[in-house]
């Protein structure tokens, strides 16, 4: 199928390029960020038979723009035995590579700041430096809540990377490509259907990575205050919890790559398509928070090492084994198999599942 | 074979919390929507009624909070005590209604309202003049069923009947 692609360098000169993308890419983070938090709240109150924020503007709708303005204003407070550099450091190292994410993220054909041939190794290598500023903020915070948040968000990232890593492999042994725009060109059918262990691997490994709920063990604030975040005020509070959306934006942006065939769609044009993707990813993730409770810390290193990896690495391994029949049968063939051996594996590893040698409840 | 351990009991939960998307929120949105309360409610003022009162003083004595005070002088033409001041300082006292139903005469009420709120302890201080009953100053049913079949029912939240007021 031709698609519509802008050439790679697309008003015709590299700087112009590269100068518009930049522009896109802040514009749309910011906005879209403050746009999930309004949908979060009002979604998560309607859910739960409340009404969320509604005095600000329409539907509330200017509630984190005040949000915002509030933050700026703020007093900003270091702890007086913290460590201040890294302190000041901290949201800096946290914000920036959720920035970086979206320089491989394909708006629609061709609307990509840069199309690189490792775009997904790229997305998966800088993603993990947040956890570098996470940790900076808690270290540097000099405070118990946020050393112990800070330590679990490390221990899940590390644990979590894993099988994300391994079921993004499966992508692109079928697309073919660690480009991110290949990758969806290569989804005729949406890779979440020959996919469907990867994908419920993929997010369930993303969430935790991100810290949403019920993974959000690093900011638990019914247990630790409010985790790496406890000592942060002011707009250096508000860069952290920019980083926070910004990676589940991130994420529903890279889901919606990877496994929902990007901004390819009948009828609407493309980059409403990548937009309504990425606003029904992220409804699943605020869906998923307003239904799940927190995990223990003992339950997500288990599920991460004992359900996902292995889950991972035999998903890897059936599907290299069906690319290897793949030129003799349609890609259609796999859909009911994949979703067949999902179901299969996943009761069968749950019976396996177990805490303690069984002696703790799961 | 229980399938609530290997994805099931997700599932329900998922189809529980989207169900909730279809439901009407329980919240009240207080300034423009209102609750009518209990119609027996003890509201946060006194009302009171010059004309029945006799000024025998049991409300002040069966205040244990000592919010109450009323100062009578005697009327020797008529034979009557008359009453010279009647005060009550609300911030003190705890709406027990307890004078309410001390009163032999049926002159003291509680209030039907609750947005009583001052920004001065003085305004608290309810005299004479502010303890007449007008329209804004409506009287509760606290104590005097009669008076509480002619105020709006109770909205109950499971009715969804608010803003109706």
């Amino acid at each position: 199928m031709a698609m519509p692609m802008l050439p790679a360098d697309w008003p015709g000169n590299f700087w112009a390029h590269w100068a518009i993308f930049a522009v896109i890419i802040l514009v749309f983070m910011l906005l879209m960020v403050m746009l999930f938090i309004w949908f979060e709240r009002r979604a998560l109150a309607v859910m739960q038979a409340r009404l969320g924020p509604n005095r600000a503007g329409p539907f509330g709708l200017f509630q984190s723009a005040a949000d915002a303005l509030k933050l700026l204003i703020k007093e900003d407070i270091v702890p007086a035995k913290g460590d201040k550099l890294v302190h000041w450091l901290a949201p800096v190292v946290a914000f920036v590579p959720v920035l970086l994410i979206f320089a491989v993220v394909p708006f629609r054909g061709g609307a990509i700041l840069a199309d690189l041939n490792i775009g997904i190794l790229y997305i998966v290598a800088i993603s993990s430096v947040t956890a570098v500023g996470i940790f900076m903020a808690g270290w540097s915070s000099n405070n118990k809540y946020s050393t112990l948040g800070a330590m679990r968000q490390v221990a899940s990232v590390v644990s979590y990377e894993i099988p994300v890593v391994l079921s993004v492999v499966g992508v692109v042994l079928l697309a073919g490509s660690l480009s991110m725009q290949q990758i969806v060109a290569a989804q005729d059918i949406p890779f979440i259907l020959l996919q469907p262990l990867g994908f419920l691997l993929f997010f369930c490994g993303a969430l935790a990575e991100i810290n949403r709920a019920p993974f959000d063990l690093t900011e638990a604030d019914s247990e630790i205050v409010a985790g790496y975040m406890t000592e942060y005020s002011g707009m250096k509070f508000g860069l952290l919890f920019l980083a926070e959306y910004g990676e589940a934006l991130a994420i529903s942006a890279i889901v919606t790559t990877l496994f929902l065939g990007g901004w390819r769609g009948p009828l609407l044009p493309d980059w409403l398509w990548f937009l309504v993707k990425v606003g029904i990813v992220f409804f699943v993730i605020v869906w998923i928070r307003a239904t799940l409770p927190r995990l223990r810390i003992d339950q997500l290193m288990a599920l991460a090492w004992k359900f996902l990896l292995p889950l991972a690495l035999l998903n890897l391994l059936i599907t290299a084994a069906e690319i290897l029949v793949l030129p003799a049968v349609s890609l259609w063939v796999f859909v009911p198999i994949n979703i067949a051996i999902m179901i299969v594996l996943v009761i069968l590893w749950s019976r396996f599942f177990k805490l303690g040698w069984g002696k703790v409840e799961v | 074979m229980k399938f609530e351990r290997y994805g099931l009991g997700i599932a329900k939960g998922l189809s529980v919390t989207i169900r909730h998307l279809l439901r009407r929120p329980v919240t009240t949105q207080y300034p423009e929507q209102r609750l009518n309360p209990s119609r027996r409610t003890r509201g946060n003022e006194l009302i009171w009624d010059e004309n029945k009162c006799t000024g025998c003083g049991t409300c002040a004595k069966a205040c244990h909070i000592g919010a109450i005070h009323i100062s009578t002088s005697t009327n020797p033409v008529d034979n009557k005590y008359e009453v010279k001041s009647y005060e009550v300082d609300t911030g003190y006292c705890i709406f027990c209604g307890l004078c309410v139903e001390a009163c032999p005469f049926e002159a003291l009420f509680m209030s039907y309202d609750y947005e009583r709120a001052q920004y001065r302890r003085g305004d608290l201080f309810q005299d004479k003049e502010k303890m007449v009953e007008t329209p804004e100053r409506k009287v509760s049913g606290y104590f005097y069923p009669g008076r509480a079949a002619k105020l709006p029912r109770q909205s109950l939240l499971v009715n969804n009947d608010r803003g109706k007021r």
